[in-house]
């Protein structure tokens, strides 16, 4: 059905790089301006969610194999949860940034980075596994044979 | 009262105006189609509504997650299931019409104990909220306060919200993340 929406297949093909790397800019910049790994992981999602709804389930499954999303969607959670163990083998509190370098500043920031790329990480392939595993089903009422 | 507080004033009351009528309008559509557009709408409102308060990092997410996401997860449902509302009793209507009046009523009769929008002297205002905004800079050095409360000051809470979105894609897969064979035995019916 889709193949026949031109306009849209070539419009959206142009724009999803846009998305993405607003995506980009949206976690790196949320230490400045509105934003964080929440947002950015919704909105990198989308890119590759628009991606599937043109051009089919199995074309986006191909870039994003469901054992990367897997992956993204554990790791996320385990860098976040890293940064704190990490925390502590350096002699702080759980999650007490201060320690991770020798400027209790530059410790912060590169705690919040860190936990912020987490977020995203998790988001993202929570939201690409949600909308892969609804799109996969079929028709739950009773089909004739 | 300057032109400024008064267009943000009627700003405001479209908004809301707008939320009201795309409200109404879900109840009383039966087309779920309709329905889930209205409802991206209704979020999109909400967002810009956030933008007016001065939360831009809410109001993203609203636009993000309300009027994005969702909407794309709740296309995929009806998709699945079907597009039209079964009309429910009369009886059973009215009854839920009731509690719905009924609790809407307590909720805005708890508002009323609400300290006024902006209100200097609100408790918001006084317990940690200026230690964040005087001295977030300095201890993080991160010039967004809202990213600094939210990775820094708060890490525990977002750790435990990004469980629990891990723990909703797990979810997901547990339940319905296989593909399901197309063949259906003859017991099948309850197999998902």
């Amino acid at each position: 059905m889709m193949h026949r929406k031109i306009i849209l297949r070539i419009v959206s093909k142009q724009l999803i790089p846009f998305i993405l790397l607003f995506a980009l800019y949206v976690q790196w910049h949320g230490d400045f301006g509105p934003g964080g790994g929440f947002q950015a992981g919704v909105i990198f999602a989308a890119g590759f969610i628009l991606y599937g709804i043109l051009f089919g389930l199995g074309t986006l499954r191909r870039v994003l194999p469901s054992w990367f999303t897997r992956l993204c969607l554990a790791s996320g959670v385990l860098i976040y949860s890293g940064v704190g163990v990490a925390a502590m083998l350096m002699g702080g509190q759980y999650l007490d940034y201060d320690v991770l370098s020798d400027d209790p500043v530059h410790g912060q920031e590169l705690g919040i980075l860190l936990v912020e790329a987490g977020v995203g990480l998790t988001v993202f392939a929570a939201m690409v596994t949600i909308f892969c595993a609804f799109a996969g089903r079929d028709r739950v009422t009773p089909r004739k044979n | 009262m300057s032109v400024d507080v008064i267009s943000s004033d009627l700003l405001n009351v479209a908004l809301l105006v707008f939320m009201g009528i795309t409200a109404v309008a879900v109840a009383r559509l039966r087309n779920l189609f309709a329905v889930v557009m209205l409802s991206g709408i209704y979020s999109l409102l909400g967002a810009t509504l956030y933008v007016v308060l001065d939360a831009v990092d809410v109001a993203f997410t609203e636009a993000a997650v309300g009027a994005g996401i969702s909407t794309v997860l709740m296309l995929g449902t009806l998709a699945l299931t079907t597009s039209r509302e079964k009309a429910t009793p009369t009886a059973r209507a009215r009854t839920a019409m009731a509690l719905s009046v009924a609790i809407g009523a307590v909720l805005i009769y708890a508002t009323l104990d609400m300290p006024l929008f902006g209100d200097p002297s609100a408790p918001i205002n006084h317990h940690v909220v200026p230690r964040y905004l005087d001295e977030s800079l300095e201890e993080t050095g991160v010039p967004n306060v809202v990213t600094a409360v939210l990775a820094s000051y708060r890490g525990y809470d977002t750790l435990g919200e990004t469980f629990v979105i891990f723990t909703a894609a797990c979810g997901v897969l547990v339940l319905i993340g296989r593909p399901r064979r197309r063949k259906t035995d003859g017991t099948g019916a309850s197999k998902a």
